[in-house]
């Protein structure tokens, strides 16, 4: 921690650096938070060898910004390991709750819950109209092609995976222009106060795609965290997409978003398997990561509810 | 016929999770009873697929058996494959019911809640 203080000190051009605390080790970075001369900061740094390119998610949070969505602010960042270790992201803290449940059930989050689907409508349409062109070429991801890739390297037979599969090919939406889309746009990945949406955060994913992946994806069943209402379990479906065309968002055709909400639930229960994989495999050993691989059924009984009177 | 002597391994099973339960739970917090609450749904679900396991096994061979399939990769790969096509939604029943099934043994509440 001492040696990470200094490295912050000298990146900064700071005087001091205090309260250096670690807030979570995910499996691809760590997070800590810290005050720079009073200033309250979060440090993200990658971990070692892992592939995904934090440029990325630097160039996507600069151009969201720009583009007016709340996020964290880029205070410094690097892919330079010498400073810090590995590729870093210093960001501004921005105060607020992120635990789904927490902004789901307690009452201090009421008129923040009234507000959110509507704010989450404006900034999703704020983010696809911003002009992905920069220092970065962002990845461009076919969504199908991904999962299939995923699936079948996990070695597992997923019969209901395989149904919602062909249902999803028989059933493509027509091509739109591709955007940058947040690609994990969802409950827990978002900054919430007392007044909804402070910032959107958890750009790791970030790429090219079609706007309504992000809106699909907002409304998949796991995210309402066993709240009832479609948007992240706070908001009507009405209530997102009149705020995502108010704000410039282009017409919204339910239908498409619901073919992302079912590609979602899918997405979701194959990051399900490769969880409990990264137990059996020994990569990181966990009866946690490992209960989680009883939970892909969850996902295939959504994708049955989901799909219900669309086969 | 299994030489074992009593308790079962069921009974083995559910005497930890009764000691998670009323001593471990207790005595821990944060990030150590979280974990703790995991392990306690994880041995509660070993326990259910003991007791629902060899019937549920024989749901799921007579429904492969009736789709001509030897086992779920077999399914998974005609599926996949457009074999199907001309009998989805008796494929799709089929499928549901284990994945009601596979719920009983992992999680019966999100059964009853959807």
């Amino acid at each position: 921690m001492e040696d990470l203080a200094n490295g912050l000190r000298d990146v900064l051009g700071a005087t001091s650096i205090a309260g250096l605390v670690r807030l979570s080790g995910g499996a691809s970075r760590e997070t800590y938070r810290f005050d720079a001369d009073g200033r309250a900061l979060i440090l993200q740094r990658q971990r070692g060898g892992y592939e995904r390119d934090m440029a990325i998610e630097v160039a996507a949070l600069r151009a969201a910004a720009a583009g007016g969505v709340p996020v964290p602010h880029v205070i410094a960042a690097s892919t330079d390991p010498s400073a810090l270790g590995a590729s870093f992201t210093i960001l501004t803290a921005v105060e607020g709750e992120t635990i789904a449940r927490k902004i789901l059930r307690d009452e201090r989050f009421a008129t923040a819950r009234a507000a959110l689907a509507g704010q989450l409508g404006t900034a999703a349409a704020r983010l696809h109209a911003v002009d992905p062109a920069g220092p970065v070429d962002f990845p461009v991801d076919d969504p199908l092609d991904g999962l299939r890739t995923t699936l079948d390297r996990s070695g597992e037979p997923h019969p209901a995976f395989e149904l919602v599969f062909r249902w999803l090919q028989q059933h493509l939406p027509a091509p739109r222009p591709q955007v940058l889309v947040h690609g994990d746009y969802r409950l827990g990945n978002l900054i919430v106060g007392d007044d909804g949406l402070r910032a959107v955060i958890d750009w790791e994913l970030a790429h090219l795609g079609n706007p309504m992946e992000d809106l699909g994806y907002l409304c998949v069943k796991a995210w309402r965290f066993g709240a009832t209402l479609p948007v992240g379990g706070v908001g009507s479906y009405h209530q997102l997409f009149e705020a995502y065309e108010a704000a410039g968002g282009g017409p919204v055709d339910p239908a498409e978003v619901h073919w992302w909400e079912v590609l979602g639930t899918l997405k979701w229960g194959i990051i399900c398997i490769t969880q409990a994989l990264a137990h059996t495999s020994g990569a990181a050993r966990s009866h946690e990561l490992a209960a989680i691989g009883r939970r892909v059924c969850e996902n295939e009984h959504d994708l049955f509810l989901a799909l219900e009177g669309h086969w | 016929m299994i030489p074992h002597d009593s308790p079962s391994a069921e009974q083995l099973v559910e005497a930890v999770r009764e000691w998670l339960e009323r001593d471990v739970l207790a005595g821990t917090s944060g990030s150590l009873q979280f974990h703790a609450r995991v392990a306690i749904n994880v041995l509660a679900m070993v326990e259910r697929e003991m007791q629902l396991g060899a019937v549920q096994a024989e749901a799921h061979q007579q429904r492969l058996v009736a789709l001509g399939c030897a086992d779920d990769a077999d399914l998974a790969a005609r599926i996949r494959g457009g074999e199907f096509d001309d009998r989805l939604p008796e494929v799709r029943d089929a499928v549901w019911a284990s994945v009601r099934d596979k719920l009983r043994v992992a999680n019966p509440k999100y059964v009853a809640g959807s």
